[in-house]
């Protein structure tokens, strides 16, 4: 287990330098002077200078690199063109959104999706199968942004039930809060439990073909306890680390649901960011969320090897 | 979004799982539900795409603000936009913008990825370390990200989003064909190319590239309906294309203002999106089950 935690863990860091460097080249590398970006026409050539110095243009690339890197190690994203107060603190006011949020898309994916796969699998080829299938097909195919306008139509407009849009703070109204992020986080989850529904068939329909499955049938044990016993907890591995990765994907899919749902969480503050040139910020989120991607990524790898002896013998 | 990550529903198929294209399993793929319906959905939307360069039922960008938000009705059958601008009309047109970044992105995909799979498979084991390294690093850095990170420096627009899309498929492509080159190059065939004579390019282009062309088709299919998503979510953003061409994602975001007095103004183009990637998805499941009977028989 040591040697496979400590391969996992230099290409956990590794990932992470590239994860880095695409922030940084991108921005700073690509053709195009950020200075120039950020200021638009308006920008005459002192004020390019000024800023330039200020972002530290006027550096080398690689020392640049190093003193961009070294900075956001120790949390220090840079500041905000448009707000002028420090990156990090912008993004740590949009957690509250945007963290609870994903939250809930995924408590909704395992809500739904596996019951769904179990389903599917213990009426294997019959009615439920089959509808699980059509779900899971339709599921993946209808875009997160207009099942949440469809939501919107359906529980706002036509029948008043949820507000359409905008976010009470958690402190002055808690349930007003959880109200404005159930429609966002139920678009958000639809694709994911459609993924994980096809996921957990696939894996319960592996596990049943067993022979151990076969042997506990012999036995004499019902249904329901070879399936919830055997089967799930077998199933488990592989549903516990697409979980893992689907949460990845959630945090990504929440920047376009907030801008449906006007959330003031970071795909709000990230899509402003881009509108008003302010480059800091824009490359401060993608690094956050992308960190936090590959983090998670890491965690399920080590899970993963935790749960099933072979993967960390291969 | 779903759409922007390539990691829902991508799937890596290995040369030695897969048969080679001409096999007598394609007489029956015209049975195979899945493969017809997708097919069907497919060509349909690509006939669309087609026709819109030719006809559309009214012009998709003429503007007659007294027809504003109608109902579906004879004279317009989707209804019209907020500023009276035909809704089938656009979205006809906004199938060519679909089509266009989904063969243009998928297309940079796999040129690219092809490209690096081989230095790759071909390198030392230092480049081929760094350059899969850095395919993970791209692999997990999700799509809608990176399609802001690249947006911000070049401006919204429909060139932005392809290039942003196609880069997000690189590594899907470079680590598919770097899994079948290093299968490939164990086999008999090679061997005995080489001691034909055969030089490295050789061997490359008429022994590994034709080999592996099944996967990378499969894998285009499955990349395609992403694409296709990624570029309705950008365009919803506003960062794709830009007013007052039409595009699926765009025009729904301009429709959420007028929810409530013309619903079926969202409802059209989102249909038209979950119908193209049904589509797409559909078909490229029924090609991996005919050309890997072995996944059909795994179902």
């Amino acid at each position: 287990m040591r040697r496979y935690l400590v391969r996992r863990a230099i290409a956990f860091v590794v990932t992470l330098f590239f994860v880095s460097l695409l922030s940084f080249a991108l921005i700073n590398v690509l053709p195009g002077d950020p200075a120039e970006i950020i200021m638009g026409t308006e920008g005459n050539p002192e004020a390019l200078a000024v800023l330039r110095a200020k972002l530290g243009l006027d550096q080398p690339l690689p020392r640049q690199y190093a003193h961009w890197l070294r900075r956001a190690i120790t949390g220090n994203l840079g500041v905000s063109i448009q707000y002028d107060v420090p990156v990090g603190q912008l993004i740590v006011s949009r957690l509250a959104v945007t963290f609870p949020l994903a939250g809930l898309a995924i408590g909704f994916t395992v809500l739904a999706g596996i019951p769904l796969g179990i389903i599917a699998a213990s009426h294997h080829r019959g009615c439920g199968d089959v509808g699980t299938m059509i779900f899971s097909q339709l599921g993946i195919a209808v875009p997160s942004f207009w099942a949440g306008i469809l939501l919107i139509l359906l529980f706002s407009v036509y029948l008043g039930w949820f507000p359409a849009g905008g976010f009470t703070s958690w402190v002055d109204d808690p349930v007003g809060a959880l109200r404005s992020l159930l429609l966002p986080a139920i678009a958000l989850s639809l694709v994911q439990v459609a993924v994980l529904a096809r996921t957990t068939r696939s894996a319960m329909l592996e596990v049943l073909r067993e022979d151990y499955v076969q042997t506990a049938r012999s036995k004499g044990l019902s249904d329901r306890l070879v399936l919830y016993k055997h089967a799930l907890k077998n199933a488990l591995i592989t549903i516990v680390t697409l979980l893992g990765l689907q949460l990845g994907h959630l945090l990504a899919g929440s920047i376009i649901i907030e801008n449906v749902f006007y959330l003031p969480g970071l795909g709000r503050l990230v899509l402003g960011a881009i509108s008003a040139r302010d480059l800091p910020v824009v490359q401060g989120v993608v690094l956050f969320l992308a960190t936090i991607i590959v983090s998670i990524n890491f965690a399920v790898d080590i899970l993963y090897g935790w749960l099933d002896p072979r993967i960390r013998y291969d | 979004m779903a759409g922007l990550t390539p990691a829902s529903g991508t799937t890596e198929i290995v040369a030695t799982e897969l048969a080679p294209l001409r096999r007598p399993g394609w007489r029956k793929s015209f049975t195979h539900r899945s493969l017809v319906i997708g097919l069907v959905l497919t060509v349909g939307l690509l006939l669309t795409a087609l026709t819109s360069l030719f006809y559309t039922p009214y012009d998709p960008l003429a503007m007659n603000i007294a027809d504003r938000l109608q109902r579906p009705a004879a004279a317009h059958w989707f209804g019209t936009d907020h500023y009276g601008r035909d809704l089938l009309s656009r979205i006809m047109r906004g199938a060519t913008v679909s089509m266009t970044v989904g063969i243009i992105a998928v297309g940079i995909g796999l040129v690219v990825g092809v490209v690096l799979g081989v230095v790759a498979g071909y390198a030392g084991r230092w480049a081929d370390e760094v350059l899969m390294r850095g395919m993970d690093a791209l692999y997990g850095f999700p799509a809608i990200l990176l399609a802001l990170l690249i947006t911000s420096v070049f401006g919204p627009g429909l060139s932005t989003s392809m290039v942003a899309i196609g880069i997000v498929n690189v590594p899907v492509f470079a680590r598919l064909l770097r899994a079948n080159l290093l299968v490939l190059r164990e086999r008999d065939f090679v061997a005995a190319a080489r001691a034909l004579g055969a030089t490295e390019g050789e061997v490359v282009w008429r022994h590994f590239l034709p080999n592996a062309v099944s996967p990378l088709l499969v894998q285009a299919t499955i990349s395609f309906p992403n694409a296709i998503l990624a570029e309705a979510g950008l365009s919803y953003l506003g960062l794709g294309m830009q007013p007052p061409h039409p595009s699926w994602g765009s025009m729904l975001k301009e429709a959420q203002p007028f929810l409530r007095l013309a619903p079926t103004y969202a409802i059209f183009p989102g249909a038209a999106i979950a119908l193209a990637v049904l589509g797409c998805n559909l078909l490229g499941d029924g090609l991996r089950d005919v050309l890997d009977p072995k996944v059909s028989q795994r179902r």
